[in-house]
């Protein structure tokens, strides 16, 4: 394919580096890191950035590690420095609440993802009517989006459109759908969502799909996508945005991104703070392989580690009994009953 | 034997399995059932388990109040209109017992402070979310054991067991929670967190309590203390089990919990919905015990 049936269309990209690659750092990124990479996606054209916690507003918590700052300091010094982009913020429904979007909003903010697990669109109503009563650019997110069909991702999408939402995005959270799951999904959005209301699609590259379905998505009728520079992200990392920007500008769908400089902030700055090469590897490709949700990658590595149970063990397992995103407490529960039984752990009490 | 003669408000799915746990109690027994539709299955199955009911809400309860003796009422109905069943009931002699985010009256964990209620002849007193029933008890067992600085909560829960009003309130969850886990649980700062999962079959409910202590945890003190209070809820809820821990992390104490129910009219993976009824009927029983006993007297309140 080069330039395609989807010339001319226009795709706004939203970069994830500044959130889901936080889950790569650990955490661990500074603000002045955050300043300088934000500057940078702002003078390369990206016109959506997303700044907080890796679990987004709230996320500060032992479940989910400590950043190096608070939300608010992350975005507070973000915000006044983009000459174009957006700031954008996560929020969880039962880890993030209003109060944590007004002070976001209030820092400068002013686009959100209200993110639920797929079948759960009903815990969202609150907090995507308050983030348009605030102005907010407003996003329904349905996580983990292959453990619902194409009709129950509508019927989902079609509940977070009635809160408010203005775009309603399909989350590969596992990086477990091919093109076809996404199109499909994407396909059935189209067919009950309002033609104003936008679709978008976020993927993770654990198979290494993350630009094919992306693409795939765009086919079906999205005009966002999420991705990372450098794949900075949780498990493989997201969509590489430098990657896709070059194929998208191959195939004439417009992102009005400068392709050079982006590769630039890629390889000069995202992958220099990398503690670990982001990429298909054994552990993130089992995520992909067994749809289990990406951020649960280092947690499991670290209680393979501990418990001496190997880290792919750990994630099949978490994929066999359906455990969900939020869920990091059952990676430490699950990888202690596996030790257990293979007698590496003396029973503390009973 | 005499029992203290109950009223349940709200025919939904709480307050149909609270019959089935009063129904078992030697010292309560479920008279009245109070729902808003005539229609509704919960009053109809009250009924046929020989309770009087009324479809015109607490209003329609209140002219029986005296003549059939009613001095304990359960409200599973919301927070919205719990203020006002709680005000006319209370002004008839009528202890409150709140299921409903309302907290309006003191906040009552059975294991942890249920006592000090009883003792002051609390009026009315606000069972938490079941988040705090499942958790509080195992963030005092450590907090009575030394000083805890920051306690974290990690509810899973059943997405079939979820109703639409915590859906809905799902911040309010999250407060309510957060600030039990202080007020009760004995931390100097609380966070609860709730993740509801729609796996098939639904999945038993799963706590995950993690404390930081001010100094190094006593291991033995705290396992021990965390071992008793889990013995102090399986009085009440038997369903009550420690799957792992507790493990230690430096100044990091961390308890991974299961909440079985016992399946009376809610299903047994419902162990939140399950605790939250268990819990009541045990605040109940221990204000029944001493009224029976005469050692406490319920007095109406002052009409405001």
């Amino acid at each position: 394919m080069s330039e395609s049936s989807l010339k001319g269309r226009k795709v706004i990209l939203h970069d994830m580096c500044l959130r889901d690659g936080m889950h790569a750092k650990r955490e661990q990124i500074s603000v002045e890191q955050m300043v300088k990479v934000a500057t940078a996606l702002d003078a390369a054209g990206v016109p959506y950035i997303q700044v907080t916690h890796g679990g987004g507003l709230g996320g500060n918590s032992l479940q989910h590690g400590f950043a190096l700052a608070s939300n608010e300091e992350y975005i507070a010094a973000v915000a006044p420095k983009m000459k174009q982009a957006k700031v954008s913020v996560l929020l969880i429904p039962g880890l993030g609440t209003m109060k944590e979007l007004q002070s976001a909003y209030d820092c400068g903010a002013r686009s959100v993802h209200v993110a639920t697990h797929c079948t759960e669109a009903d815990t969202s109503p609150q907090h995507i009517a308050f983030a348009r009563k605030l102005g907010m650019d407003t996003t329904g997110f349905l996580m983990m989006a292959h453990l619902n069909d194409a009709a129950g991702i509508a019927q989902q999408g079609r509940l977070m459109e009635s809160y408010g939402a203005q775009t309603v995005y399909v989350t590969d959270s596992a990086g477990y759908m091919l093109p076809d799951d996404v199109k499909a999904r994407i396909g059935a959005l189209r067919a009950v969502l309002k033609p104003e209301t936008e679709i978008g699609f976020h993927g993770h590259h654990n198979l290494g799909m993350g630009i094919a379905n992306s693409i795939a998505a765009i086919e079906a009728g999205a005009s966002r996508i999420d991705g990372s520079v450098a794949g900075l992200g949780a498990g493989a990392g997201n969509t590489p945005l430098e990657v896709f920007a070059a194929v998208c500008e191959r195939m004439g769908i417009e992102t009005g991104v400068d392709l050079f400089k982006i590769m630039d902030v890629a390889e000069d700055i995202i992958v220099p703070m990398m503690d670990h090469m982001v990429r298909v590897d054994r552990e993130s490709l089992t995520l992909g392989f067994a749809g289990v949700y990406s951020t649960f990658l280092l947690h499991a590595k670290r209680a393979g580690d501990r418990f001496g149970v190997s880290a792919r063990d750990i994630l099949v397992e978490l994929g066999r009994k359906k455990m969900i995103g939020g869920q990091e407490d059952m990676i430490m529960d699950t990888a202690m009953t596996m030790a257990k039984d293979r007698g590496l752990l003396k029973e503390a009490a009973r | 034997m005499k029992k203290i003669r109950c009223a349940l408000i709200g025919s939904g799915n709480i307050g149909t399995d609270l019959i089935y746990k009063i129904k078992r109690s030697p010292v309560l027994e479920p008279v009245w059932m109070v729902g808003i539709d005539p229609e509704s299955e919960g009053l109809a199955r009250a009924r046929e388990m020989g309770l009087k009911t009324t479809a015109e809400g607490v209003d329609g309860l209140l002219p029986h109040v005296l003549a059939d003796h009613i001095q304990i009422a359960f409200d599973a109905t919301s927070a919205y209109v719990h203020a006002e069943n709680s005000r006319k009931l209370n002004e008839l002699g009528v202890m409150m017992i709140d299921l409903t985010p309302a907290a309006i009256g003191p906040l009552c964990v059975p294991p942890v402070n249920l006592r000090q209620h009883a003792d002051k002849v609390e009026m009315n007193v606000n069972m938490i979310s079941c988040a705090g029933q499942a958790t509080i008890p195992i963030v005092s067992a450590v907090s009575r054991v030394q000083r805890v600085d920051y306690a974290e909560i990690v509810a899973s829960l059943a997405s079939k067991s979820v109703g639409p009003g915590t859906r809905a309130n799902l911040d309010e969850f999250t407060y309510t929670t957060s600030n039990a886990i202080q007020v009760v649980g004995g931390a100097r700062r609380g966070k609860a967190l709730a993740i509801i999962n729609p796996a098939e079959p639904p999945m038993i409910m799963r706590n995950t309590i993690s404390c930081l202590t001010d100094d190094e945890p006593d291991h033995v003190k705290i396992t021990e203390s965390i071992l008793q209070m889990i013995g102090e809820v399986q009085k009440y809820v038997p369903g009550y089990r420690l799957v792992n821990g507790p493990i230690y992390d430096g100044n990091k104490v961390q308890v991974f919990m299961e909440v079985a129910g016992l399946g009376d009219y809610l299903p047994k993976y419902a162990g939140n919905l399950d605790i939250m009824t268990a819990a009541a009927t045990r605040t109940a029983e221990m204000f029944a015990e001493e009224i029976l006993a005469g050692k406490i007297q319920l007095k109406a309140t002052e009409a405001a």
